[in-house]
């Protein structure tokens, strides 16, 4: 097995491993799992370095691709009558996922310490569901990709039913009909080419050399896209999330909110954009105006909320309209925008969660009117709020200012198939969001943290040393993204070419088979 | 950079290593708020305070050796003495973070790092014993690196990264007391207000930099500019070339009206001026540095920096300088009715940030008197204010209340604190020999100089006003008999808050004789005299020191007398009176604009619909589902018969649909 492999086997490996500890070994299982995601970090470290070493980010070649560069690349013929193969390999849009999923499954891991209810089945639950998420991330073949975007969504209904706290049943059956509806949409599309790219092939950049007819892109794209759309909570598919994450225990939210929701983006960038591109650009200007809703309603009515969770939630479905309206910009600086953005509202929502989860173990309740000057008792979680805080309002500095400047000077720049002040007012409508998120970040951690003190808190205590190197690594994260980007701008960059290079192609200059 | 070979400033180690003076304040910051805070608080405001004095001796050495390469009244030219590619958006949108030096932003420097330093010093004694003491040199370092970081800035996207990194700081220290809820709605209050203006900034920015971006990739980089330059850098934004094409394309003034918007709201212009009095709040010492001396003269500074861009779209200079105008009596009115210390000197700050502001928008290309008018008052005004505020806090810290009709009579108990204040008054009323005299003489005449007769008008009156607010306050803290039992408390500030007063007053005593013009003008790009003062023609300065003398006059005999005659006059003026003191009602506008129709009209019909319309939709889908499902199971009789009748129809039904189908 090659290197890349390892990005998903440990993961299951690891819940192997939890699965055969001892009974009523809460505690060995939780070390077995921090064993594992630990040595995962250490692995997607490695990655990277050797990613680095092999791949070229810049230079005429990378500029003018028009088919995606993998490296680490692993294929074998797996169903040969059927065109289904074993493709794994990254890119660097890919290999920023990895790093994403490796840094939330860690902290994730380090914050759900306290959970011992049949803790082995949690853990286990949680550890595949990763495996199936890094899965997506460096699969190249569509059955791949579909196979392991199904072991990343199933784990969802057990670990809401079984460990959520609220309405759970109702939530987890919620979230996982919309997402199985949503399911059957990007089979359909994916069938959809397979069938109609004449190929016999599922081989994802096989796929890619065919031109598709316009009325077959014109109908399979908004497939697709609405398809990915709903677990990247587009408008109006959005509402299994606020409900799936106030029911979800902490892990479970950090990982949903922070990553499976990303798959919806790289969905719809890796398929939809990238196989698609004049479908793309026949819907951009309709999925620009739906991701506008998205990010101005999102933020409206996360001010009303005074669950804690829902408020986080509906921040993340504004945070995630900007990674979608950064894909149907069609430009470079937008779509980069939206693959930092997924980074960046990974992080910071992951942190979020997080810290939603500590500060509800102490509280007993996420009603932010029933708190009130927590900063005094817990001064280590109050930081790594505000930090928080003030990343996802776009604080420069920290990651989100980054993804969001991007966003924005891509809806600026425009593009040549979308009428440039249509899309430049709706740019204008999506930076009123700015404001609106300050107003419900500066309400919201002001009632929990700031003013007097209630009496039945002064016995709080701050994090525990678990506690603080999970919000602490996520902190550093947001700021190194935030503080240095020149890092992996060019790395992105480099993987965005192809996408949107093809889509300035005119029909006859593809290659045809 | 290429001249400098053989210029002096080649080998100036304050040149070369200028991109210290932003960088210590955030290495303490780090230092200070990570390691040394949880270990001792005391050490935390030493090293706060150290870092910072070390950047202003820097600054100071940098002044030096720039007017000495480029000596008074020679041009000056503006120099990126380091960059490093931050970030790149693409081929002409780059940000280039840096540390631009030119006669502007080393002003500036040397204001922030001067005044930040004594606030610093004033703090250790100020602060002393309050809970979170190291947090709140912490947040005063981080203040000062933003506020460096924006004043360096060689682009524009830079200014904007500081911009907002200084909206945050000033949001930590106005909610410094955390417990205490007016503070948190004071923050929260001061953060979204400028939040909201930056929001017009940003897109000003994206509008200016797509624009530049476009221009390049059409036609190439203008004459005279680099290769390598960016659509963000101020020097392609100020190309007079580039200024002329956005002119021709129609975005120029839009662009700059809404980037001044940007300005207005971080220095506090009617109608953003709201959140300034508020932040009084936060502790003293911060209301000095961020709301007196530096922040709130950003938005000037932003205007200052894009004067020439300015100066090309003549509708956006006289926004500026009505806005500007009508700001600075305004707020001058309200001074004259508040009675907590605090309030009167931040509205009197709103008041002087306006003779700053119409300062910019009276000059023109060629008459650009304005313009070192407006930096010169910035200057003085930093001084003197900041003074004032300092005084404030020694008073209030000795009194424990910010009700001037509870002190009185403070003059014999705190003879230090007296004599400084008294000095501040004078200046800021416009009295010779102090440096407000001759900042707002020059800015006057500048109003005059240029035909605009109006505002020459109402910077005359509010003169005269602002020496009547001023010297109520004075009189009534310092002078008469004690008005309440804690002046019998009352002692003498320690020396570290002693110590930066004096030095303040001494410069406010002899800033004003600086020949300021031959330093910052903007003379060197554009025709015209931008030097002097005041020369020639009208001698300015009598009416505008009559108009201070006799506001002077009035303060005395309502104030100094044993007889209450202000009481008599506020009576007569009866509900003029009342809705100025409830400064015109502003803060209830936008109570009502806010919480009953944004939040009321939108917010909770968005949260009331994404409920009941979108997530209804969602399980009506599931209830129909569900009662398909149980509907359809009635098909399920188990009996032959009847699956055998199913059978038959549906054999019938496809024969019929392809038999249609084929015909």
């Amino acid at each position: 097995m090659g290197l890349v492999s390892w990005l998903f086997i440990l993961p299951f490996v690891t819940a192997l491993a939890v699965i055969m500890t001892p009974a009523g070994r809460s505690d060995l299982v939780r070390k077995i799992a921090l064993a594992g995601t630990s040595l995962h970090l250490l692995l997607t470290g490695y990655i990277v370095y050797k990613f680095i070493q092999v791949a070229t980010f810049s230079g005429e070649g990378v500029k003018e691709a028009l088919i995606t560069q993998l490296y680490l690349v692993e294929k074998i013929t797996w169903f040969e009558s059927l065109g289904i193969q074993y493709f794994v390999g990254l890119d660097g849009i890919s290999l920023f996922m990895v790093v994403l999923t490796s840094i939330v499954i860690f902290t994730g891991i380090l914050a759900s310490w306290s959970v011992v209810e049949r803790s082995k089945e949690f853990f286990a639950l949680l550890l595949i569901l990763v495996s199936g998420v890094f899965g997506v991330f460096v699969s190249f073949d569509l059955f791949m990709f579909f196979m392991f975007y199904e072991v990343a969504v199933l784990p969802m209904y057990l670990l809401i039913g079984i460990w959520g706290t609220g309405p759970k049943e109702y939530s987890a059956m919620k979230l996982t009909m919309m997402l199985m509806a949503s399911s059957a949409l990007i089979l359909v599309g994916f069938l959809a080419l397979y069938h109609g790219s004449g190929l016999e092939t599922f081989d994802l950049i096989e796929i890619s050399k065919v031109h598709f007819p316009i009325a077959f892109q014109n109908w399979v794209f908004p497939t697709i896209f609405i398809g990915f759309g709903v677990i990247g909570a587009l408008y109006p598919f959005h509402t299994w999330s606020p409900d799936g994450h106030s029911s979800a225990p902490t892990a479970v939210s950090m990982l949903h909110a922070g990553v499976l929701m990303k798959l919806g983006g790289y969905g719809a960038l890796r398929i939809g954009l990238y196989l698609l591109p004049e479908g793309a650009q026949n819907w951009a200007l309709f999925f620009m105006g739906l991701t506008t809703i998205n990010i101005i309603y999102g933020a409206f009515a996360a001010i009303k909320q005074k669950d804690l969770k829902f408020f986080t939630a509906y921040s993340s479905v504004s945070h995630c309209g900007f990674v979608l309206f950064g894909i149907v910009t069609l430009n470079m600086i937008g779509v980069k925008g939206a693959v930092i953005q997924m980074f960046s509202h990974g992080i910071m929502t992951a942190l979020f969660f997080g810290l939603i989860g500590m500060v509800y173990g102490r509280t007993k309740t996420r009603i932010v009117t029933e708190m009130g000057g927590l900063a005094k008792v817990m001064p280590w979680l109050a930081v790594c709020f505000y930090v928080a805080g003030l990343a996802s309002l776009g604080l420069p500095g920290l990651a989100g200012f980054i993804a969001e400047s991007h966003v924005f000077l891509g809806g600026f720049i425009g593009n040549p198939w979308t009428d440039a002040t249509t899309m430049r007012v709706l740019t204008v409508i999506a930076t009123m969001s700015i404001v609106v998120t300050a107003v419900y970040v500066l309400r919201g951690l002001g009632q929990v943290f700031q003013g007097p003190l209630k009496e039945q808190f002064k016995t709080i205590t701050d994090a525990t040393l678990t506690e603080k190197i999970s919000t602490g690594v996520l902190v550093a994260t947001l700021a190194i993204v935030g503080l240095a980007p020149w890092f992996f701008i060019d790395l992105i960059e480099g993987a965005i070419y192809p996408l949107i290079n093809r889509l300035s192609l005119n029909a006859n200059t593809w290659m045809t088979f | 950079m290429n001249e400098l070979a053989n210029n002096a400033l080649a080998n100036s180690f304050a040149f070369n290593n200028a991109w210290l003076i932003p960088a210590l304040p955030f290495f303490s910051f780090l230092l200070v708020g990570l390691f040394i805070r949880p270990y001792s608080e005391k050490l935390a405001g030493i090293v706060a305070t150290l870092s910072v004095s070390t950047s202003a001796a820097l600054s100071l050495w940098l002044a030096f050796d720039y007017f000495s390469a480029f000596p008074a009244g020679a041009e000056h030219p503006a120099l990126v003495s380091w960059s490093f590619q931050w970030l790149r958006y693409n081929e002409y949108l780059v940000v280039n973070v840096g540390t631009l030096i030119d006669s502007l932003s080393i002003l500036l420097m040397v204001v922030v790092t001067f005044v930040s330093s004594l606030v610093h010093l004033y703090s250790i004694g100020y602060m002393k014993g309050e809970d979170g003491y190291g947090r709140y040199f912490t947040y005063l370092n981080l203040f000062t690196f933003s506020m460096l970081g924006l004043v360096v800035a060689p682009n524009i996207l830079q200014t904007y990264i500081f911009w907002e990194l200084v909206g945050v700081s000033s949001f930590l220290l106005i909610g410094f007391y955390y417990t205490k809820p007016s503070a948190v709605a004071a923050s929260k209050k001061a953060f979204i207000v400028t939040r909201f203006a930056d929001l017009f900034f940003l897109v000003g920015i994206l509008l200016i930099a797509v624009v530049g971006y476009n221009l390049m990739s059409l036609f190439g980089v203008p004459n005279g500019l680099p290769e390598n330059v960016s659509a963000f850098d101020f020097a392609f934004i100020t190309n007079s070339g580039v200024s002329t094409m956005m002119n021709n394309f129609g975005i120029l003034t839009p662009a700059l009206i809404l980037i001044f918007i940007g300005a207005a709201g971080k220095s506090a212009l009617f109608p953003l001026h709201i959140w300034l009095p508020d932040a009084m709040e936060g502790p003293t010492p911060v209301s000095a540095l961020i709301h007196a001396a530096t922040m709130v003269v950003a938005g000037v500074y932003l205007v200052a920096r894009l004067f020439v861009t300015f100066a090309a779209s003549e509708s956006a200079l006289l926004v500026a300088a009505y806005l500007g105008a009508f700001t600075c009596i305004f707020a001058a009115i309200i001074a004259c009715t508040q009675n907590d210390i605090k309030r009167v000197l931040a509205y009197s700050t709103l008041s002087q940030i306006g003779y700053m502001m119409f300062a910019l928008g009276v000059a023109s290309a060629t008459e650009t008197l304005g313009y070192t008018a407006s930096l010169f008052h910035l200057f003085t005004h930093a001084f003197f204010k900041a003074l004032l505020f300092l005084g404030a806090g020694a008073v209030i810290h000795s009194v424990h209340t910010n009700n001037i009709w509870n002190m009185g009579g403070l003059a014999k108990k705190m003879p230090i604190t007296n004599i400084t204040f008294l000095i501040a008054t004078l200046a800021i009323s416009g009295v010779w020999p102090f440096a407000g005299f001759f900042s707002k003489d020059e800015i006057i005449a500048a109003a005059f100089g240029n035909h605009h007769y109006v505002i020459f008008a109402i910077g005359l009156l509010v003169a005269g006003i602002t020496a009547f607010y001023m010297f109520r306050i004075y009189i009534v803290t310092f002078l008469g008999k004690a008005r309440s039992e804690a002046v019998d408390h009352a002692h003498e500030a320690p020396m570290t808050m002693t110590i930066p007063l004096m030095i303040l007053a001494a410069l406010t005593a002899v800033v004003g004789f600086i020949h300021f013009g031959d330093y910052v003008s903007v003379a060197s790009i554009i025709t015209g005299d931008a030097t002097g003062h005041a020369e020639g023609g009208f001698p300015i300065w009598i009416p505008a020191l009559l108009s201070g003398l006799t506001g002077i006059g009035i303060a005395w005999f309502m104030y100094g007398g044993e007889k209450d005659r202000a009481t008599a006059v506020t009576e007569k003026l009866g509900v003029i009176y009342r809705v100025i003191c409830a400064k015109f009602y502003i803060d209830e506008i936008y109570q009502f604009i806010t919480h009953k129709i944004i939040i009321r009209f939108i917010s909770t019909p968005i949260a009331w619909f994404d409920k009941r319309i979108v997530d209804g939709g969602v399980d009506l889908t599931g209830w129909l589902t569900r009662r398909s499902g149980a509907t359809l199971s009635h098909l399920q009789t188990g009996q032959t018969q009847t699956y055998a009748a199913w059978l038959i129809n549906g054999v019938i039904a496809v024969v019929v649909i392809i038999w249609l189908y084929a015909s």
